[in-house]
């Protein structure tokens, strides 16, 4: 036995107490007696019983009373209630106000090993039921979502209030900022965090296979339909959907999704029975919805119904502040799971890190770790290790000019400012480089 | 002065064989000689007419307070229907870590449930179930092992699936306390 199963047993006769003590005693668990329901409450102050055996009519509180008080203390707690003379009416009572059981005297020895056996099952598996959720908290942390930036910081608390509620969410942000991140998060700070998380990434599906995907199909409802399969709306019941690239589904399924928000209920592709699923969905994008409504492109119903709640993701050049703990944190994550010590990364090669403009964001950042720690030493990132060479700097770059200013400026720094080998590299002539070197004002920096 | 011995105190009539070879399964288990006596008690004053049956509670009281000397254990060995007030029927029971224990074979007979007598079938079931109960006194708790002497029986099917012995777990846990079989000297 894992834990000592603890047993009061609260009777007025001693004989009965003490077959039940040496009963109990010899199957090792940990028993205690009590002669009437104050005695039993004054153990109870100091050591709160697995199970209590309780007599129903005893000098004083009777078992029922004594139910009802134990009950308010511990509703966990499991009382089986005793009694001589059993009717139905006090049975139906002891079992209304929360007994486990109610068993008349004397038992059948076979009868109160399984009764005492069921009870001691439950009370592992509530156990072993509060241990699951905690590690399910500690693995599903909010922790993996990296940075102390204001930015990130405004965005976090936004994610805590949103969670409390069951409203529809759309999480909007770049390419590579971690939207499915924050909509975990959502999700396992919220009430439905013991149900499913099920994610559906709608833009890598055709149109008829998202429908598939999301309602289910019932056996034979097309070519290949061998079996009957659950959508992912069902297996979301009671947890969460996150629709992942929701701009990108196509006008039918707009219809088909607004219809299943707004009424909960959907039929199997090939179907016709009506199931019924409770789901909060949480979407992401990273196109402008509002945009495309006005385009046309995107229903104006169904965006409405889906933006009760948006949560933006800043890029991760509006956050250059959280650069250094993310290098840390993936330099950790690669280095435990490619067997190898913490590496250190080297200032110049941080600091070139920080001054990038990372179009595919923390994936991108990400991605250059984990090539650094294969590619390099094992102990240090170095400047060299990190794909930076041919790329463009963080710059407040919006338009294609400034594109160019920076992109020549940097090859021609590259080649010290070998006007031949600069035009060879950028494949262009000498004379348009030397009018891209007039028009930009282009000089070289020391 | 004599040796420290286990003593099976009987009440009624039972073949002096039977007693015998419990005597030897007891020692083989237990390591301890032992006694075997003959118990004059007057148990209709345990005798409960509402049930029909005898206050176990009270006939392991009445033998606990026995004095026997050099027996550091004694085991009361009954035929009629034993009970303790919370239960219907026992077979048996002990003071855990204790000194004394009882057991009837009662319940442990075919013929009870309907069934053609069966001796030596009733022999080892006497057999488990007092090396069970004495089990209890040496302090052994019930066993999860389903073939262990020690694993809690509550029906006669029970009893018949378990072996007489201890197992190796129930044996070490003994041994710790200085009590060895005596398996090999058989």
């Amino acid at each position: 036995m894992a834990k000592k199963i603890s047993i009061l047993i609260v009777d007025d006769e001693e004989s009965v107490r003490d077959s039940l003590y040496n009963w109990f005693i010899e199957d090792g668990y940990r028993v205690a007696c009590a002669e009437d329901a104050r005695k039993a409450f004054m153990l109870l102050e100091n050591d709160l019983f697995d199970i209590i055996l309780a007599d129903i009519k005893m000098p004083g509180m009777d078992g029922l009373e004594m139910l009802r008080r134990i009950k308010a203390i511990k509703p966990e707690a499991i009382v089986i209630i005793m009694t001589a003379f059993a009717t139905v009416d006090t049975a139906v009572k002891a079992l209304k106000d929360g007994a486990y059981d109610y068993v008349t005297k004397p038992f059948d020895p076979d009868d109160l090993t399984h009764l005492i056996r069921n009870a001691t099952r439950e009370i592992s598996l509530v156990d072993e039921n509060e241990n699951l959720k905690k590690k399910v908290i500690t693995l599903e942390n909010v922790q993996d979502i990296i940075g102390t930036s204001e930015a990130m910081k405004d965005m976090l608390r936004e994610v805590e209030s949103v969670a409390q509620t069951n409203s529809s969410v759309i999480i909007t942000g770049e390419s590579g900022t971690g939207k499915e991140l924050v909509a975990r998060a959502i999700h396992t700070n919220s009430p439905r965090r013991f149900f499913p998380f099920v994610s559906v990434h709608c833009g890598a599906l055709t149109e008829s296979l998202l429908e598939s995907e999301l309602f289910g199909h019932e056996k034979g409802a097309f070519t290949g339909a061998m079996y009957h399969r659950k959508g992912r709306f069902e297996m979301a019941d009671s947890g969460s959907i996150f629709l992942d690239e929701i701009a990108t589904i196509s006008p039918k399924m707009q219809v088909e999704l607004l219809r299943v928000l707004e009424s909960k209920t959907f039929i199997r592709v090939g179907g016709n029975k009506e199931i019924n699923s409770d789901f909060r969905v949480i979407c992401a994008t990273n196109k402008d919805l509002k945009i495309m409504v006005e385009q046309g492109t995107f229903r104006e119903d169904l965006y409405y119904r889906l933006n009760v709640v948006t949560i933006h993701i800043p890029p991760l050049r509006e956050r250059i502040a959280d650069i250094p703990l993310l290098v840390d944190y993936f330099i950790k994550k690669y280095c435990t799971s490619m067997n190898k010590p913490p590496a250190l990364i080297d200032a110049t090669a941080l600091k070139r890190l920080q001054e990038f403009n990372y179009p595919g964001n923390i994936r991108e950042l990400e991605n250059m770790i984990e090539r650094a720690i294969v590619v390099g030493d094992g102990h240090r990132i170095a400047l060299k290790d990190l794909p930076l060479e041919k790329t463009i700097v963080n710059n407040s770059t919006e338009s294609l000019d400034d594109f160019e200013r920076i992109f020549i400026q940097q090859i021609l720094q590259k080649y010290s400012w070998n006007i031949s080998r600069t035009a060879k590299a950028l494949k262009v002539d000498r004379v348009t480089l030397y009018h891209k070197i007039k028009k930009y004002d282009l000089r070289p920096v020391e | 002065m004599s040796l420290p011995n286990i003593t099976i105190l009987s009440f009624g009539i039972f073949e002096q064989e039977l007693l015998k070879n419990l005597a030897f399964a007891i020692q083989a288990e237990f390591g301890y000689p032992v006694n075997i006596q003959e118990a004059h008690l007057d148990i209709s004053e345990f005798y409960d007419p509402a049930r029909r049956q005898y206050n176990g509670n009270a006939l392991l009281k009445i033998i606990d307070t026995s004095t026997i000397s050099d027996s550091i254990k004694i085991v009361g060995l009954f035929q009629v229907d034993l009970f303790i007030p919370i239960l219907t029927f026992i077979f048996g029971q002990a003071f855990l870590d204790g000194r004394s224990a009882i057991a009837s074979v009662y319940r442990l007979c075919n013929e009870r449930y309907g069934m053609n007598q069966n001796n030596p079938l009733l022999m080892e079931r006497i057999e488990k179930e007092l090396i069970h109960e004495l089990g209890h006194t040496f302090g052994l708790l019930h066993c999860d092992n389903p073939i262990c002497v020690m694993r809690s029986s509550t029906y006669l099917e029970d009893v018949d699936q378990k072996r007489k012995n201890l197992c190796q777990s129930c044996q070490t846990k003994l041994a710790i306390k200085g009590v060895k079989p005596m398996k090999t000297d058989q």
